[in-house]
């Protein structure tokens, strides 16, 4: 065996040079401080992705796009096929857990202002591929065709068309027409499993190349210690094996959230129902949802739900450039006002979720 | 006119070209993509009137969705007696409401918002009162119609 993996590896590296890859892992190294927890949540968003992936494929060898299918080719998935309630529990809790794990790792990168120059596009393309998580949410959602994902999808696209100016075109572009019907299913199918993933992808491999080209992020009082007193972890295979064993344990809760609580399927939707009572969207739109259900019919001059959007895009936005507006960081300096606008963010959305859950 | 700027002349013009045809190439695929993606205007059904059912088929206190064309409206038998009917899409976000017996109100699940048996917005995020349907009885039968 050894043999054969020894002239596999010696065929390879006689052609593709593997020693020079070889020697560039060995030579990076991971920051080992008391925050060094934090590192592995970026990690843990890839392992959640690629089992979205796996699962994902496995779907669609059953899953059927269209009003009249949709559901019932889910109902066969999780009464008859083999295993398709696993699989579709796992896809649905790994989308959360993803979310999860993705908002986890881009609240420590704040936090630690690693964003700093000179990873202003790490910060960027991994801010892209938290939006495109969103995006695979609220696309995957509709897919079962089930009542309370019709009218989520309702309320999310009349959301995004409420936007002045650009809303309405955008609204009729998600779904394919004025109104959520079939149409809306097919382009949001087309959403899911093919636009979405492409974009995520190319995405994914500049974040991954910036982090390889770059190295890991140190924090700011590193800059300050002299090379002696900085501790490090040698990247392979110490850092990895770690990130290996966490993958392993993040599999193993994904196999208990997917067994005990399985997915649910509801009531098939029906355009002329109404809307049922208790109608939520996926928690992390909960907070969002929530705070627009505070706001009054009109403020001013301007409906209160536009203000709500408008107000929630330019928040975003801001939180998109952090690296950009934030001078002091770039400096060097400390920069407390980033750390209480974190700590209020973290707060807000914690409390308007609770908020929409027990409501 | 020397060689120079006749080299010059001619690069730049060659840029002038590029580009212009870089734009027309884009513009060329572009095009075709986007007005793909633009949904086609179907053609509505234009109803103006739907027999929405027996008078015996709505319960006093009650609600009904019934189809107008492709929009849901919300028939109301109130405890008076009178039909109401009225657009089912909530003005606030495009959800169906529904007729809530215990408030005597017409609610959206979606964001709590309320309107009366008018279709007035009374509480809740709802902008703009719910567009109302004329009700006609025809002996036995209830037609529900377009406001003039």
């Amino acid at each position: 065996m050894k043999k054969l993996f020894k002239s596999a590896y010696d065929y390879l590296d006689e052609r593709l040079h593997l020693e020079d890859l070889v020697h560039f892992m060995g030579k990076k190294y991971v920051p080992v401080h008391s925050h060094s927890i934090w590192y592995y949540f970026g990690g843990v968003s890839l392992f959640f992705f690629i089992v979205q992936v796996v699962t994902g494929i496995l779907l669609l060898f059953y899953y059927k796009a269209g009003p009249d299918l949709a559901f019932e080719s889910i109902q066969y998935i999780m009464s008859k096929v083999q295993f398709g309630w696993l699989i579709r529990s796992v896809h649905g809790w790994a989308a959360n857990l993803f979310i999860l794990s993705a908002v986890i790792h881009m609240f420590s990168v704040y936090f630690e202002k690693a964003y700093r120059k000179p990873r202003e596009l790490t910060w960027i393309t991994g801010m892209l591929m938290l939006f495109l998580g969103m995006g695979f949410g609220f696309s995957g959602y509709l897919l079962p065709w089930n009542e309370l994902a019709f009218f989520a999808t309702k309320v999310g696209s009349d959301i995004a068309g409420a936007v002045p100016i650009v809303g309405e075109p955008i609204k009729i572009l998600m779904r394919g027409g004025p109104d959520v019907t079939g149409a809306t299913l097919s382009r949001l199918f087309g959403f899911h499993v093919a636009l979405f993933p492409g974009i995520f992808t190319v995405v994914l491999g500049l974040h991954l190349l910036l982090i390889q080209r770059q190295g890991i992020s140190e924090p700011m009082h590193f800059a300050h210690l002299p090379q002696k007193e900085k501790k490090t972890m040698p990247f392979f295979p110490n850092f990895l094996l770690r990130d290996l064993l966490l993958w392993l344990v993040m599999l193993n809760i994904l196999a208990i959230l997917a067994v005990f609580f399985p997915a649910e399927l509801g009531h098939k939707a029906d355009a002329f129902g109404s809307a049922p009572a208790g109608i939520k969207p996926e928690w992390y739109f909960l907070f969002m949802f929530q705070s627009l259900k505070y706001l009054p019919a009109h403020i001013l001059f301007i409906e209160g739900e536009v203000l709500g959007i408008l107000l929630f895009g330019a928040a975003f936005a801001l939180w998109l450039i952090v690296p950009f507006w934030d001078r002091k960081t770039a400096r060097g300096e400390q920069n407390k006002l980033i750390t209480y606008i974190g700590i209020f963010v973290i707060m807000f959305i914690i409390v308007l979720t609770i908020l929409g859950w027990v409501a | 006119m020397s060689d120079l700027d006749s080299n010059q002349n001619r690069r730049s013009f060659l840029k002038y070209l590029l580009s212009t045809s870089v734009v027309g190439f884009l513009a060329s695929v572009l095009y075709p993509i986007v007005s793909y993606l633009n949904p086609p205007k179907q053609n509505e059904v234009e109803v103006s009137s739907v027999l929405a059912g027996k008078i015996s088929d709505f319960e006093k206190d009650s609600g009904k969705i019934i189809r107008f064309g492709n929009k849901p409206v919300l028939v109301i038998r109130t405890e008076k007696d009178e039909f109401k009917a009225m657009s089912a899409v909530c003005t606030h976000l495009d959800c169906t409401v529904q007729y809530k017996k215990e408030m005597g109100l017409i609610w959206c699940a979606c964001h709590n918002g309320k309107y009366d048996l008018n279709g007035k917005n009374v509480s809740g995020p709802p902008p703009r009162p719910l567009d109302m349907y004329q009700v006609n009885k025809q002996g036995d039968n209830i037609f529900v119609s377009k406001k003039a």
